[in-house]
C-alpha cells in the first residue's frame, strides 16, 4: 500500500493527519504543503501536521463519472457517486476532500468530520493498493465503536 | 480611458455546428461584425482574440485574408473575451490605432471540462482523486451561499426557468425550448444542489466586435456605443475559487467584486444606473451570487427579487436577456463577447422579441471562471 502522493498525510500512522505548511513569516497555514506562501510571498514555509478533525464547511455529491485525469479505475457501470466537501480544520484552513458519505440527507454544514486514509484504487500493473484521504462524519466512528 | 466605440457586432450561432471548425465560426462572427460596421477586413489595423479548445485566433487570417495586421492571440481562461476586449480598448485609447477587431470562439468536446492539473499549477493527485471539476466548485459555492444567505432551491429553479424562457426568444441561442418549473426541479442532480437544467454545457460558437476611436467611429455610424470600462481582475488570497485544494482561514471577496467595483468607479456609473445586465451563469447559483457580488443587490436579497420577477426582461433589473450561458452553452473563448453582443443589441433597440422596454441606455457584462478571474464591461449609448 502507498499514498497517492507522499507528503499529503502522515503515513504509516495509527491516526493519520493531513500535512500542510505554515509560513514562518505570517503564520498562514495551507494545504497541500508548499514552499512559498501565497498570502505574503514568504519563501520559508515549514511542513507540519494540520489536523485530522474538523467541521464540514460546504459539500456536494459528484454524480457522474469524471473524465480523466480522474483515475479511480471505475467504469460507467461500476461508478458510485461520491461526496466532496471542504472541511474546516482548527487553524481555519478549509481542505477539499472526498467524503466517505454520499447521501445528501446525512451531510449538513457544520457537522464534525474526521480524516480517514483508505484504499482509492489498485494499480493495474503492480497490483499495489493506492491510498487516498477522505473525511467521514464523526458519528460514523461512534456507531462503529 | 479615452473614448472607445463599438461600431460593429457579430455572432455565430451558439450550440453545436458539426460541419464547421471553431475557427470557421470565429471567422464568421468577424465577417458579420465587419458587415455590421460597414468596414472591410483590409481596413482593420489590429486584432485580439482567442479560444480554449479551437486553436489560435491568429489563424483566422487564413479565412479573412493575410493583410499583415497586428494580430495577438489571447488566452486567459474564462476571461479570454474580456481580456481581448480590454487589450483592444487599450490599443485604441493609447492612440496607437483607430480601428480593430476582438474575437472569441470555441468548440469543446461534449461533457464537463477535464483540465490537466499541471496547466493550472496543481499536482496530478488532485485530478486523479476526482476533485478537479468546475461543477463541484459551483455546487459547493452555492451550497455555502444558500446556508449563509437563506437562498432556496426555488430560487435556483427560477433562474433556470428564466434562462430557457429568454433563450426561446433568441434565434441565436442553443436551447430555445422553455422548460417548466417541474421539469427543472425534477431533472437529475448533477452536483448537489444543482440539477441538470441548472448547469450550462460546454458548447461551440463565435462572437466578434469592431472597435474604433471616437473620430473613426463617427465616420461609420451616427449611433456608436461606448465602452465605459473594461476590467479584468484575478483572485486575491482568501477568495473561494475554482480548483482550490484548500481555502484560506479568512475568506475574502471574489475577483468579481473587485472587477465590478473598479469598472463602476472608472465609468463613474453606479449599479442603479444600469438598465440591462449580463452575468456569468455557469449554473443557476452563479447568477444569484453574481447579482450581489457585482453590486446589484445585497446578499440574500436575490430570493425576493427573483420571486418578484425583477430580473425578467420586463423587470427593473433584467439579467441575461439572451438566455445566458444556460440557454447558449459556454464556448469559453466566445462567451464574454456574446454577452457584449447582447448588450449592444439591447442598447441599439435591436433585440427583437426580447428587447428590454424603455430604451435602455447603460449595459453591464460579467464573466467569472477558471482559474478564479473575472471580466466586467460597462457599455453605454
Amino acid at each position: 500500500m502507498r499514498p497517492i502522493r507522499e507528503g499529503l498525510f502522515t503515513w504509516p500512522a495509527e491516526r493519520p493527519e493531513l500535512l500542510g505548511s505554515r509560513c514562518t513569516d505570517c503564520g498562514e497555514v495551507t494545504f497541500p504543503a508548499q514552499a512559498d506562501c501565497r498570502r505574503c510571498g514568504g519563501r520559508d514555509c515549514r511542513v507540519e501536521p494540520i489536523g485530522h478533525r474538523g467541521t464540514l464547511w460546504s459539500w456536494t455529491v459528484q454524480r457522474f463519472l469524471p473524465k480523466p485525469p480522474y483515475a479511480s479505475g471505475e467504469t460507467e457501470e461500476t461508478f458510485r457517486p461520491y461526496g466532496v466537501g471542504y472541511v474546516e480544520l482548527p487553524s481555519g484552513v478549509k481542505v477539499e476532500a472526498r467524503l466517505t458519505e454520499n447521501r445528501p440527507e446525512r451531510l449538513v454544514i457544520g457537522m464534525p468530520m474526521r480524516l480517514v486514509v483508505a484504499p482509492f484504487r489498485t494499480d493495474p500493473e503492480s497490483g499495489e493498493v493506492i491510498l487516498g484521504f477522505y473525511f467521514a462524519p464523526e458519528e460514523d466512528e461512534e456507531e462503529a465503536a | 480611458m479615452s473614448e472607445v466605440a463599438i461600431i460593429g457586432i457579430g455572432l455565430h450561432p451558439f450550440g453545436r455546428t458539426p460541419d464547421k471548425s471553431g475557427q470557421q465560426q470565429g471567422a464568421e462572427a468577424v465577417r458579420r461584425a465587419l458587415a455590421d460596421a460597414g468596414v472591410s477586413w483590409k481596413e482593420v489595423q489590429f486584432a485580439y482574440g482567442g479560444s480554449q479548445d479551437a486553436g489560435n485566433a491568429d489563424a483566422l487570417v487564413n479565412e479573412l485574408g493575410l493583410t499583415g495586421l497586428q494580430f495577438t492571440n489571447v488566452w486567459n481562461g474564462c476571461a479570454t473575451g474580456g481580456s481581448a476586449l480590454h487589450a483592444g480598448c487599450a490599443a485604441i485609447a493609447s492612440g496607437e490605432y483607430e480601428l480593430g477587431v476582438v474575437v472569441g470562439f470555441d468548440k469543446h468536446p461534449r461533457g464537463a471540462f477535464n483540465p490537466r492539473p499541471a496547466d493550472w499549477g496543481l499536482e496530478d493527485w488532485y485530478g486523479e482523486l476526482g476533485l478537479m471539476l468546475t461543477t463541484q466548485f459551483f455546487a459547493m459555492k452555492i451550497q455555502r451561499y444558500m446556508h449563509e444567505h437563506g437562498i432556496t432551491e426555488e430560487a435556483l429553479v427560477r433562474v433556470a426557468e428564466k434562462a430557457f424562457r429568454n433563450g426561446a426568444l433568441n434565434p441565436y441561442a442553443w436551447r430555445r425550448t422553455p422548460l417548466s418549473r417541474e421539469e427543472i426541479a425534477q431533472s437529475p442532480l448533477v452536483s448537489d444542489p444543482l440539477r441538470k437544467y441548472m448547469f450550462c454545457n460546454p458548447a461551440e460558437g463565435g462572437a466578434a466586435l469592431v472597435l474604433a476611436s471616437a473620430a473613426r467611429a463617427r465616420r461609420h455610424t451616427t449611433k456608436p456605443l461606448w465602452v465605459r470600462a473594461a476590467v479584468v481582475r484575478t483572485r486575491r488570497y482568501g477568495s473561494f475559487e475554482v480548483f482550490s485544494p484548500s481555502l484560506a482561514a479568512t475568506v475574502t471577496d471574489a475577483p468579481t467584486v473587485d472587477a465590478a467595483r473598479t469598472a463602476f468607479e472608472r465609468a463613474g456609473i453606479g449599479p442603479e444606473e444600469v438598465d440591462v445586465i449580463q452575468l456569468q451563469d455557469t449554473d443557476s447559483g452563479a447568477e444569484i451570487i453574481h447579482m450581489a457580488e457585482c453590486g446589484f443587490c445585497a446578499h440574500g436579497e436575490q430570493e425576493k427579487l427573483l420571486a418578484e420577477g425583477a430580473t425578467e426582461i420586463g423587470g427593473r433589473m433584467p439579467v441575461n436577456t439572451d438566455g445566458g450561458c444556460l440557454a447558449n452553452g459556454e464556448p469559453v473563448g466566445a462567451s464574454g463577447l456574446r454577452q457584449v453582443h447582447e448588450i449592444c443589441l439591447q442598447l441599439r433597440g435591436q433585440a427583437g422579441a426580447r428587447q428590454v422596454p424603455g430604451g435602455p441606455r447603460v449595459g453591464f457584462t460579467h464573466v467569472y471562471g477558471a482559474p478564479g478571474l473575472s471580466g466586467v464591461t460597462l457599455i453605454s449609448r
